[in-house]
């Protein structure tokens, strides 16, 4: 009987997942934090931070990976800004069908599509490297940069700008102060969804740049991969976690709208 | 106005053709038996037949990756679906400080970039001295979809009338009955764009297996082409895979998106 007044209350039955999301979300987050701060044999220690500073070659890469982030985020914008613009635009396109074709690289392993950009670069004789790795990378990520701005865009009440329209504000007028302004927290978005996953990324850049170049996120699987240089490989899975949290607390973006538009 | 018409309309065609063009590139190639992209030696189907008659280079690997990559992401979007459905319907009916905690906690695997969740699920494992397997794959998949089924079954729950619910208990249904008949067909949709999701972002998924895979052999399809590409040169094989792989993808997602706007338009 006990036992069924607890099923029927229905806050009851998110537990499982409390308890999942404790042990395979908080924990192993924490656990970074924990292993960032210990030696091999488990004493507290700092040296794990230190190293961090002093390696000019890691800190050097840490700027790089941020550099080049920044890079592929501005890019993205540039070139997907234009793009969800013309695509909310009813007057320009029609239907959904090429919206569509714009979201549907997203769903492609990002492997694969490394390996296509790859394969472009080879089949143009063009070289491996810095180049092909930003071409690269903007590739992977434009169609994340362009589905939210549109997804804003077409959210903005039609009604605005006929009163802009209405009180005399001239095409770029309604641009520069109804549009864009609007569509700001798209943009937001957009960067959280690029910006994040390129200063982390490894495997990409590898292939990339037949490993001449190095991202922070390869330097870090480096570390975490060997078990005598795991605690340092932790640390600067910190430090990223770190950046992370950062980002996301500037944006305070509102991922949970974005999921719901349901991609598929 | 035209103009600009033509303007707007050739921006996006050049951007697609940019988008496409390396995809094109790859599926062009499958159809020449050559070492390399850019090496053309005339038509074949060669890297077809090889692929399926396993005279493809490491063609065990590749069938294995193939059924591990299937299988884990069918295990894993089951378990999301499940879990995440059954979550939902607990966190809609939370009380707040409670609620706003575990959508937060929901909402981290989201926002990390997998590196990080993989990273973090490693440790886990690590620190609880689990060997890495199947299992712990099928954990991490899990723990990143399931906040995915979250999210597209909450909103059936705001349009869903909650007396419903009530009213079959006081019918003398038990909640499990009433879960089956009540809320399951009301939430139906979102279970099942949820469970497709997730089966996507797990068949998709790289970094966060490549940590928790263990040493022990195991390999998806993406730590398999990692691995070779890894060694330089892939194995031309892969790219009539990648081929048939962007086709099926290609196809099902049209399929799909077809389905939901005529969904829509319907209501």
């Amino acid at each position: 009987m006990k036992l069924k007044g607890t099923l029927m209350k229905r806050s009851n039955w998110a537990i499982p997942y409390a308890l999942f999301l404790v042990l395979f979300v908080v924990l192993p987050l924490l656990l970074i934090g924990v292993y960032a701060f210990r030696t091999n044999t488990g004493s507290f220690t700092l040296v794990n931070f230190t190293k961090f500073v002093q390696q000019t070659e890691t800190l050097n890469t840490f700027i790089y990976s941020i550099g080049i982030a920044l890079i592929t985020t501005c890019l993205c914008i540039l070139i997907g800004y234009p793009a969800a613009y013309i695509l909310s635009n009813s007057e320009l396109t029609r239907g959904r069908t090429l919206v569509m074709l714009f979201i549907l690289p997203m769903w492609i392993n990002i492997l694969m599509r490394s390996l296509a950009t790859v394969a472009l670069f080879d089949f143009m004789h063009l070289q491996l490297g810095e180049g092909a790795l930003i071409f690269g990378l903007v590739y992977d990520f434009l169609p994340f940069m362009i589905y939210p701005i549109y997804n804003t865009i077409q959210k903005i009440d039609k009604s605005y700008i006929e009163a802009a329209q209405d009180l005399g504000a001239t095409r770029t007028q309604v641009f520069t102060k109804v549009i864009f302004p609007l569509s700001v927290p798209g943009i937001v978005s957009g960067i959280m969804m690029v910006f994040l996953p390129t200063i982390s990324t490894f495997a990409i850049s590898e292939i990339l740049t037949l490993n001449n170049k190095r991202l922070f996120g390869s330097i870090i699987q480096d570390n975490m991969m060997m078990s005598d240089t795991m605690n340092y490989g932790a640390a600067l899975s910190l430090i990223m976690l770190i950046i992370i949290a950062i980002t996301t607390v500037l944006s305070s973006s509102d991922s949970e709208e974005l999921n719901e538009g349901g991609l598929i | 106005m035209n103009l600009k018409k033509i303007l707007a309309q050739s921006y996006l065609y050049l951007l697609l053709l940019v988008l496409y063009a390396p995809i094109a590139i790859i599926i062009i190639y499958s159809f020449t038996n050559s070492g390399s992209i850019g090496q053309w030696k005339g038509f074949s189907l060669d890297l077809y037949t090889n692929l399926f008659t396993g005279q493809a280079q490491h063609s065990g690997t590749i069938y294995a990756a193939i059924a591990n990559t299937i299988f884990i992401a069918i295990v894993a979007a089951t378990c999301s679906t499940l879990l995440g459905s059954l979550a939902a319907v607990g966190i809609f009916n939370m009380r707040q400080p409670w609620k706003k905690s575990i959508q937060f906690v929901n909402d981290i695997p989201m926002i990390n970039p997998d590196i990080i969740t993989g990273i973090s699920l490693f440790l886990l494992f690590v620190s609880l001295g689990i060997t890495q397997g199947y299992i712990t794959v099928i954990l991490a998949h899990i723990a990143f979809c399931t906040p995915y089924v979250v999210l597209s079954v909450t909103p059936r729950l705001t349009r869903m009338n909650p007396n419903i619910y009530e009213a079959a208990l006081d019918l003398g249904a038990t909640p499990f009955q009433a879960f089956r008949k009540v809320i399951i067909p009301e939430i139906k949709p979102g279970m099942i764009s949820g469970f497709l999701l997730a089966f996507t972002l797990s068949i998709d998924d790289f970094a966060v297996t490549l940590f928790t895979k263990g040493s022990n052999g195991l390999e998806t399809l993406s730590t398999f082409i990692y691995a070779d590409a890894r060694k330089g040169g892939l194995t031309p094989e892969l790219r009539s895979l990648a081929s048939i792989i962007f086709v099926v993808v290609l196809v099902l997602l049209i399929i799909l998106n077809r389905k939901s706007s005529k969904s829509v338009k319907e209501q």
